[in-house]
Parts: structure tokens; C-alpha cells; sequence
């Protein structure tokens, strides 16, 4: 569904390369966790991924398509993301930026239409966030606007949903909220997803096949339950972690020890 | 209520205020005039002062003020977008400067650049616009593709700085007769006379018009960041570059017009979006309808408030819109 074929990229030409040769598939009803330290190369690979760059060597293709073919309006009626954080200028109703999701099947002139605004309920419902939509945007809770956010993109009505640190800005409630509605998207709405996090244990409790991405190489990838193992914790964050399954969760579960001198 | 009931009501309530204005405004002065006479087409147009008074005097002034605060106003309302900056005004890229720069050259220099039956004056400060133009554009382009927003401010305000002093400069040079003529130019005056300016502007009026109709849901989204309007499906780059210099392009030749009228573009986009809410599709047309009447209306203070002396609309909007801008600055913070 969506394939990155041996890409890499740099911002400039003179700056120091970010993703390095990555190789990666997402298949659909995939929940694949793209994991990695702060600067790793993340966001980067998501960009590319999502085709608002385009790769210096390599290429992306999107539903067997190469990414660099398709338009915006095409690539977005296929694919959506959800940014780390989201900062309006002005003050948009929660309503508004969920029909905004509906940009790439709106055509030059047309406004939204009753189909349009029951899709974007829809989402809203799905996410949770109904009771809001009246709401300016700017005067919800963190987990709330991400909520939000993750409406507008599932009424893009794309196949393949990108989530760029979802849970990074938001508090320990929050974070279990998102994560669960993750988790249940996925699960009963068989939506396709790809999420960046530096967080073991969130992508550890919702992703099944994880990719771990180190100075913008691919260190391993797989089934999580496979490649989380202290030895990739180490070379990933020069950090020695206990693992072992948690009884009341069920999952795997990180336990930082101990700080390794890089 | 959905956009499709919203955006006939907005534009309708906002269409019959500017019409109102305008059709009232002519009638406004030293002499008292009927409207019913001045449009009594019985009476031959020898004999009919009412109407000479109202299609010749004061009509061309009225139509140069609807049409520069229609421009202005809309002009802001997609360059706080382009820029993500509910602050920015049409003269915050140093557009402005670059046109009283070339009109203040024109003036001082006694340059002659009439053409097609317009004076010097108007055609240096377009020729000044054109050029801030291109040197922001041409900065704002250098560093990265796409454009860069925060260049382009920067950009804009340094220039604005520079082009000042190059503006008290050729002032220092200037005889004072000329002088006092180029400042009375920078106060913003719409006493232009004829209909022959209006026309000589309005082809890049309509054409930066024909722009603002196809951008509003993509200035929506490009408020959000340019990684989320690109991901919506809005072509980050050719939105930014037709919002660009539509709007410049825009206030250049309203600039040409009427001078460097200041706080349109700033006052006029937050009382609407006060009224209407924040989407583009219905603060665009109604900022334009409103700047129209609002320059108007302002322009009938300066004629009247001092009557028999006519004030430069651009003290007006200035008295009004300089409170109106640290009021907004405070309730922002």
C-alpha cells in the first residue's frame, strides 16, 4: 500500500544527510510503529512518506503508484496526516477543521455539502470529540485538539492514516486516550496506520510490526514482540532496559536501568 | 449553520451596507443634493446640477475609496493568511514603501512619466511597488523551494526601514513646495479628480480579484502550517506565490491610487472575522464589501469634519486604526 524503496533525503545539499537509505512497506491494516531517539530521522522519513518531500535517492510509491506521479489532491485523497502538534493563527471551530479534511474531494468552488458534513460528524463521533464540535479549537485540552485533528484526517476519507508523535505534547491521561483510540481505529475501522514516537512502551502497546530507525538508517524491523529487545533499546538510546511482558497489560513493557556512556 | 446558507446572508448583508454607503456618500457635502434628481434622466444633463454634482464632482472620490478600501482590506485578509499572522497588514511587505519611494522620486525629480492620460505620480509609486515586490519575493525565494514566510516578513519590514530613510533623504533634497506636495501624497488622499486613474488601475485589480476568488480554502489550510495544508492536497507553493503577489500586486496599484492609506487592511479583517468567524470563503468577500464602505465612510469624516477643509483620509483611518491595532495587540496577549 505504501512502500519506501531504498530513500534517502537531505534537507539541503550542504546539510548532513537525514534518512539513509530506508527500505520500508506498510500493508493494508498495518499498525506499524516508526521508532527512534529524537533526531533520528523520523519525522524526516515521514515527510517522505507522505510525499511533502520528495526523496534525493530512492522513491516512495503509494497504492503502486510512484509518489512523485501523483498530485496533492491525488496523494491526499489516499493518504492523510496527523502532525505532532497543531497551532492555528485563527480561531477555527473543532466543525471546521474537520471539514477541512474534505479539501481534496472538494472541487475549485464547491462548499461542502450534506455527504461533507456527515462524514466530518462521523469523525468526530469516532474520535470521540461530537459533543465539541462548536468548539474553538483553541480552547481545547491537548488530547482534546489531537482528537480533533485526528478527525479532520480520517474525514479526508484516506486510506493511510501518518501520525507524527501523537502523544508527545499530551499528559499521561491523554496519552492512554489517543492510544486507545489508535488501537481501536486500527482494530474496528481497519484504518492503515504509520505512527513516529520515541515512546517504547505506546508503540509497544498498540503497534504490531515495528520499525527501529537510527541516524536515519533502518536498524531493525518486525514484529514487536521480535525487535524490541534490550540489545536494539541499547544501540537505540545507549540505554540499558529490562523487557519482559506486563501481566495487567499484557504487552511488553520497557523499563529503563541504566544510562550507557555513548 | 452550513456555509451554503451562511455565505448568501454574509454577502447579501454585507453587499446592501456597501451599496447603501455608496450610493449615500455622493450626496454628503457643501451642497446638499437629491438623489431622485440626480438620477432623473427627464432632465437634460446641461441643466441637471444635482446630477453634475454627484457623477462628476464627488463620485469619482467616493468610487476611489470603495475601491482602494475594498482592495486593501482584501489584500490583508490573504497576506495575514499567507503569513499565518492575524497582525500583518498589506504594507507590512514593504510594498507601501516602495511606492511612495517611486512617487516621492517622481515628485522631488519633477519626473516625467505620463502616460495614457495619467500623471507622473501614480505611475512612479506602481513602478516603486513593482520593484519592492520583486526584491521580497526574490529574498523570500532564495533560500529554499517554496516560499519562506518568515523571510518574507523580515524582508518586508527591513525594507520598509530602508526605503524610509531613502524617502527622507530625496525629501531632504527636495524644495520645499515639492516637498509638502510629496507629504500631503504619503498622508493618503483620495481627491483623485477623474475616473481616468480608477480605470488605468483596474485591470490588476480584477486580475488579483480573479486570484482571491480561487484561494480561500486553501489560505484556510495554509494558516494551519504548509505541512498540513500540503497533506489536505493543497499545493503549498503555487497557493503561496498567486496569494503573494495577488495581494501585492493588489495593493500596489491601490497604493497608486490613493497613497499609502494605513490600517484598512488590519481594522477591517478583525471586525469582520469578529462578525463572521475565521473561514476565508466568507472573510474575503465580506472584508472586501465592508473595506469598500469603511474607507467610504472615513473619507466622508475627513471631508466633513472640518468643512470647508478636506483632511487626507489617511489621518482618519490612522486615528481610528492605531487604538483599534494595540487593542487587538493586547487582547491577542
Amino acid at each position: 500500500m505504501l512502500r519506501a524503496d531504498n530513500v534517502s533525503f537531505r534537507y539541503h545539499a550542504d546539510t548532513p544527510i537525514v534518512v539513509d537509505g530506508v527500505t520500508l512497506e506498510i500493508r493494508a491494516g498495518d499498525l506499524v510503529g516508526i521508532l527512534g531517539p529524537n533526531g533520528s530521522g523520523k519525522t524526516s522519513l515521514l515527510r517522505l512518506l507522505s510525499g511533502t518531500r520528495a526523496p534525493t535517492a530512492g522513491r516512495v510509491f503509494l497504492d503502486g503508484h510512484p509518489m512523485d506521479r501523483l498530485g496533492r489532491r491525488d496523494i491526499a485523497r489516499r493518504l492523510a496526516v496527523v502532525p505532532q502538534e497543531t497551532e492555528l493563527a485563527f480561531e477555527y471551530t473543532a466543525l471546521e477543521i474537520v471539514l477541512m479534511g474534505r479539501h481534496p474531494h472538494l472541487g475549485l468552488f464547491a462548499i461542502e455539502g450534506p455527504h461533507d458534513y456527515t462524514l466530518a460528524r462521523a469523525a468526530l463521533a469516532a474520535t470521540g470529540v461530537a459533543h465539541l464540535e462548536t468548539r474553538e479549537f483553541h480552547t481545547l485540552s491537548g488530547g482534546e485538539k489531537q482528537r480533533v485533528v485526528i478527525a479532520a484526517a480520517l474525514a479526508q476519507a484516506a486510506d493511510v492514516l501518518l501520525l507524527d508523535e501523537p502523544t508527545a505534547s499530551l499528559d499521561l491521561g491523554a496519552q492512554l486516550d489517543v492510544a486507545a483510540l489508535l488501537l481501536s481505529l486500527n482494530q474496528d475501522r481497519r484504518v492503515t496506520m504509520a505512527i513516529s514516537t520515541h515512546d517504547l512502551n505506546l508503540a509497544a502497546s498498540i503497534c504490531r510490526t515495528l520499525v527501529l530507525v537510527r541516524h536515519g538508517r533502518v536498524l531493525a524491523s518486525g514484529p514487536a514482540d521480535e525487535v524490541l529487545t534490550p540489545e536494539h533499546v541499547r544501540a537505540l538510546y545507549d540505554v540499558d532496559a529490562d523487557i519482559h511482558v506486563h501481566e495487567a497489560t499484557g504487552h511488553l513493557t520497557v523499563v529503563p536501568v541504566r544510562r550507557l556512556r555513548p | 449553520m452550513t456555509l451554503r446558507r451562511r455565505l448568501p446572508i454574509v454577502v447579501g448583508g454585507f453587499g446592501l451596507f456597501a451599496a447603501a454607503v455608496l450610493l449615500w456618500a455622493p450626496t454628503v457635502g457643501s451642497t446638499a443634493i437629491s438623489l431622485s434628481r440626480a438620477f432623473d434622466t427627464s432632465l437634460p444633463w446641461a441643466d441637471n446640477v444635482d446630477a453634475q454634482i454627484f457623477f462628476v464632482a464627488r463620485l469619482p472620490r467616493v468610487l476611489a475609496g470603495a475601491v482602494i478600501g475594498a482592495t486593501l482590506a482584501a489584500a490583508g485578509v490573504v497576506l495575514q493568511a499567507l503569513m499565518r499572522n492575524p497582525l500583518a497588514t498589506p504594507f507590512t511587505l514593504g510594498v507601501s514603501a516602495g511606492a511612495a519611494l517611486g512617487a516621492m522620486l517622481a515628485t522631488a525629480f519633477r519626473l516625467e512619466l505620463g502616460a495614457l492620460g495619467l500623471s507622473s505620480v501614480p505611475i512612479a509609486s506602481f513602478i516603486g511597488s513593482l520593484a519592492a515586490i520583486g526584491i521580497v519575493y526574490g529574498l523570500a525565494t532564495s533560500q529554499r523551494r517554496g516560499l519562506s514566510t518568515n523571510v518574507l516578513l523580515l524582508a518586508g519590514v527591513t525594507l520598509n526601514s530602508f526605503f524610509s530613510a531613502l524617502i527622507l533623504f530625496v525629501q531632504y533634497l527636495a524644495d520645499f513646495a515639492e516637498s509638502l506636495r510629496a507629504v500631503r501624497w504619503l498622508m493618503g488622499d483620495l481627491d483623485i479628480g477623474s475616473y481616468g486613474p480608477l480605470l488605468a488601475a483596474s485591470p490588476f485589480l480584477l486580475a488579483a480579484f480573479v486570484v482571491f476568488a480561487v484561494l480561500p480554502r486553501s489560505l484556510n489550510l495554509l494558516t494551519m502550517g504548509e505541512d498540513v495544508a500540503a497533506s489536505r492536497g493543497v499545493d503549498v507553493a503555487r497557493a503561496q506565490r498567486l496569494a503573494f503577489f495577488s495581494a501585492s500586486l493588489a495593493t500596489g496599484a491601490a497604493v497608486s491610487l490613493g497613497g499609502p492609506v494605513g490600517f484598512i487592511g488590519i481594522v477591517v479583517p478583525h471586525l469582520v472575522r469578529l462578525m463572521v468567524g475565521a473561514d476565508h470563503r466568507l472573510v474575503l468577500p465580506a472584508a472586501t464589501l465592508f473595506g469598500a464602505a469603511f474607507l467610504v465612510l472615513c473619507d466622508l469624516l475627513a471631508r466633513t469634519v472640518m468643512a470647508p477643509i478636506e483632511l487626507p483620509v489617511g489621518i482618519v483611518t490612522a486615528l481610528i486604526g492605531g487604538p483599534f491595532f494595540l487593542w487587538l495587540l493586547v487582547r491577542q496577549s
